[in-house]
C-alpha cells in the first residue's frame, strides 16, 4: 500500500519537475531571435565600435597595420579576417561576471570596472579576475558581411583548437 | 464528539471551540522570558515590525508598479513617486525598510554570537535565522530587480552569471534562469512572481519556524544562566514575583519591547522623510541599458562584505570563497566546541575573534564599496583572507576552552 502511493507520488512530482523545469526555459521567440549581419566593410581603423546580438553587446574593432605588425601568435589566432582587413571581434562582455569593460584608446586595452579586470587591444586578459579571454560569438564569413549567430568554418577552427568557448 | 455547552460570552463560545485561552497562555502570558536581558533582545520584535512594513509598504507599490520591461522603470519613478498621492512614501518606506532591516538583522545575528545563544539546545534558533538571512537576502535581490534602473539590469546580469559557476561553464543554467540570453522580459517577471509572492511565503514561513524553535529552549539572558524554566515560572504564579527570573511575554516583556520598537520607528521615519537618499542609488535613475555598463557596479551595502570575499581572487577561487562566506555562519553552533554558553567577554581568546570577526567584516564592507585599485585591493585581499582564516580557526579556538 505504501508503495503503490509513494510510486503513484514519485511519478507525479517528477512530472511536475519537468513541467516547472520547461516552463523556465527560453521562450521559441527569444531563442529565435538570434541573428545579426554585419558589413565589414564599413568599420573605421583603431575605432571600438558595439554592434548587438541576442541582446549582448559586440566588441569590433578593426586593427590598425601597427597592431597587425605586432600580432603574437596567440592574438593571430583570434584575428578575424575578412577580405584584407582584420578584425578584434567579441562578445563585449567580461568573463569574469558580465559587465561591459570600457575601452581606453590611449592604452589600447580593455578596463571593467566591476572587479578591475583588465583586457588588451586583441581582447586577451591581462588582469584578473576575468579567468580566460573575451568570448567569441558564433560567426560565418560571407564575401564582406559578417552574419553572427551562424558558424562558419573559420569560427569552427576557433572553437575546436580551443580559442573560444 | 466532543460536548458543547451554551456559551456563556463570545469569549467562552469562542474557547470551546478554539481553546483561545490555552492558545494564549501557550503563546503569551505563561511563554516565560528572563528578566536578565537587555534591549538587544527586542531586535527580534523589531525586525517583525519592519517586516511589515515592508509588507503593507510593498501592498501599495503592487497597486501601481507594471512587471514589463518597457514600463517598469517609469511605473516606478514617475507613475508611483509623482503621480500617485503619496506613492513616494510607500516606495520611501519600503527602500529604507529594506536596507534598515538588513542593519537590524546583522545587530541581532551579532548579538547572538556574543551571548552564545546558538548552543545547549538553541541550534535550530539559529539555523532557522539563518535560512531567514538568506531569503531575505534573495527578497532584497529580486526586489532591486523591479524599478529595471542600470543597477537593476547590472546586477541581475553579475549575480545571474554566478551561477555559471566559473570553470563549470554552465551557461546554459544562466540562460534558464534568465529565461533569456541576458536579462530582458523573462527575467523581470520570474524575479517579480519571486519578490511579491514565492520569497514573502517563504519568509512568513520561516518566520513561525523561528518562533517555534524558540519555545522549547526559550531565550537566552545576559549571564548565559541556565535557568529552570518551570520553577520559576511557578514561583512566579505562586505570587513571587519579585523573586522570579523570569516574566510573561505579555504584556510585561512586550511593553518593554515596544518601547524599544517605539524609539525604532522614530528613528525609522526620521530616515524616511530626510535621510532615504542611502536607499535609492543614483544610479538606478537612469533606464536599465543593456549596452552600457555604469562606470562603477557595487552591490547595496549589506552584500558588500561577502562581494568584497569574490572580488579580490581568480574567478575560480573567489567562487569558492565566496560559497563559503555564504554557508559558514550556518555552521557556527557546530565549529563553536566550547561548552560554555556565556557572553564572549568570558571566554578569552573567544572573545578576541568575536571583535576580530566584527571588525574584519566592517573592512570587508567598507573595502567592496571603493573601487577595486591599489592599497584598497591589498586591504581588501588582507581582510577576506582573514575571514576565510578566523572561520577555520574558531574549532581550535574553542575546543581548548576550559569550562566556566
Ligand atoms: C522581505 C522583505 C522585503 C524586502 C527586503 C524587499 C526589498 C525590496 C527592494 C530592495 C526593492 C527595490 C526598492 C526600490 O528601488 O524602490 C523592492 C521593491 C518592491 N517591492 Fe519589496 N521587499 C520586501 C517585501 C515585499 C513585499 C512583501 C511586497 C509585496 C507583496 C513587495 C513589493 C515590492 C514592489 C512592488 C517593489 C517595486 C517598486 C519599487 O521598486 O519601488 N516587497 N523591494
Ligand atoms: S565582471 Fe569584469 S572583473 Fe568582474
Amino acid at each position: 500500500m505504501g508503495k503503490a502511493f509513494g510510486a503513484v507520488a514519485g511519478v507525479g512530482a517528477v512530472g511536475s519537475l519537468v513541467a516547472m523545469k520547461k516552463s523556465w526555459d527560453p521562450l521559441p521567440s527569444v531563442k529565435a531571435a538570434g541573428f545579426t549581419t554585419l558589413d565589414m566593410s564599413i568599420y573605421p581603423e583603431g575605432e571600438l565600435i558595439t554592434e548587438k546580438w541576442r541582446g549582448k553587446p559586440i566588441f569590433v574593432l578593426k586593427k590598425t597595420a601597427a597592431m597587425i605588425a605586432k600580432q603574437t601568435e596567440s592574438q593571430k589566432a583570434r584575428d578575424i579576417v575578412v577580405g584584407d582587413a582584420h578584425f578584434m571581434l567579441a562578445i563585449g562582455l567580461c568573463t569574469h561576471l558580465g559587465c561591459i569593460p570600457a575601452y581606453i584608446p590611449a592604452e589600447e586595452s580593455f578596463l571593467c570596472a566591476c572587479h578591475g579586470g583588465q583586457f588588451n587591444w586583441a581582447g586577451e586578459v591581462t588582469k584578473v579576475p576575468p579567468p580566460r579571454a573575451f568570448d567569441i560569438p558564433p560567426f560565418k564569413i560571407e564575401g564582406t558581411k559578417l552574419v553572427l549567430g551562424e558558424v562558419g568554418p573559420e569560427y569552427q577552427k576557433m572553437k575546436d583548437s580551443g580559442i573560444t568557448l | 464528539m466532543a460536548h458543547f455547552t451554551e456559551a456563556t460570552s463570545v469569549k467562552d463560545w469562542l474557547n470551546q471551540r478554539l481553546a483561545i485561552e490555552k492558545v494564549e497562555k501557550v503563546m503569551a502570558s505563561e511563554y516565560w522570558i528572563p528578566k536578565n536581558i537587555n534591549f538587544l533582545w527586542a531586535m527580534g520584535m523589531v525586525l517583525a515590525i519592519t517586516f511589515a512594513l515592508l509588507l503593507v509598504s510593498g501592498i501599495f507599490l503592487l497597486m501601481y508598479y507594471q512587471p514589463d520591461v518597457r514600463t517598469a522603470f517609469y511605473s516606478v519613478n514617475y507613475t508611483i513617486m509623482r503621480d500617485v498621492d503619496f506613492g513616494w512614501l510607500w516606495r520611501h518606506v519600503h527602500g529604507v525598510a529594506a536596507s534598515v532591516v538588513f542593519l537590524v538583522i546583522y545587530i541581532h545575528m551579532f548579538t547572538g554570537i556574543y551571548y552564545g545563544s546558538y548552543k545547549k539546545g538553541r541550534e535550530m534558533i539559529w539555523i532557522s535565522g539563518m535560512l531567514l538571512f538568506v531569503t531575505f537576502s534573495a527578497e532584497a535581490f529580486s526586489g532591486y530587480m523591479l524599478p529595471w534602473g542600470q543597477m537593476s539590469y547590472w546586477a541581475g546580469m553579475v549575480i545571474t552569471n554566478i551561477f555559471s559557476l566559473g570553470g563549470l561553464h554552465l551557461d546554459g543554467l544562466v540562460e534558464w534562469i534568465r529565461g533569456d540570453y541576458v536579462p530582458a522580459q523573462a527575467f523581470l517577471t520570474r524575479f517579480f512572481m519571486l519578490h511579491v509572492l514565492l520569497l514573502p511565503l517563504a519568509i512568513m514561513g520561516l518566520i513561525g519556524l523561528h518562533f517555534a524553535t524558540l519555545r522549547i529552549p526559550h531565550v537566552n539572558n545576559q549571564d548565559g544562566e541556565e535557568i529552570d524554566f518551570d520553577a520559576e515560572s511557578k514561583k512566579y504564579l505562586a505570587g513571587d514575583k519579585a523573586g522570579s527570573k523570569v516574566m510573561r511575554f505579555a504584556n510585561d516583556f512586550m511593553s518593554k519591547d515596544l518601547m524599544v520598537v517605539g524609539f525604532y520607528l522614530i528613528f525609522f521615519f526620521y530616515l524616511v522623510f530626510f535621510q532615504y537618499g542611502f536607499a535609492l542609488d543614483p544610479v538606478n535613475f537612469d533606464p536599465a541599458d543593456g549596452l552600457k555598463t555604469p562606470a562603477h557596479i557595487y552591490p547595496e551595502w549589506y552584500f558588500l562584505w561577502s562581494y568584497e570575499i569574490l572580488r579580490p581572487f581568480s574567478v575560480n577561487i573567489g567562487l569558492i570563497a565566496f560559497g563559503f562566506a555564504q554557508v559558514i555562519f550556518m555552521l557556527l553552533p557546530f565549529l563553536d566546541r566550547s561548552p560554555n554558553a556565556i557572553p564572549a567577554s568570558r571566554r578569552g581568546a573567544f572573545s578576541v575573534w568575536f571583535w576580530a570577526l566584527l571588525i574584519d567584516m566592517i573592512v570587508l564592507t567598507a573595502m567592496g564599496k571603493l573601487p577595486p585599485e591599489g592599497i584598497f585591493s591589498t586591504i581588501g585581499l588582507v581582510a577576506a583572507l582573514a575571514f576565510i582564516v578566523l572561520w577555520i580557526a574558531l574549532p581550535f579556538i574553542t575546543m581548548n576552552e576550559k569550562k566556566a
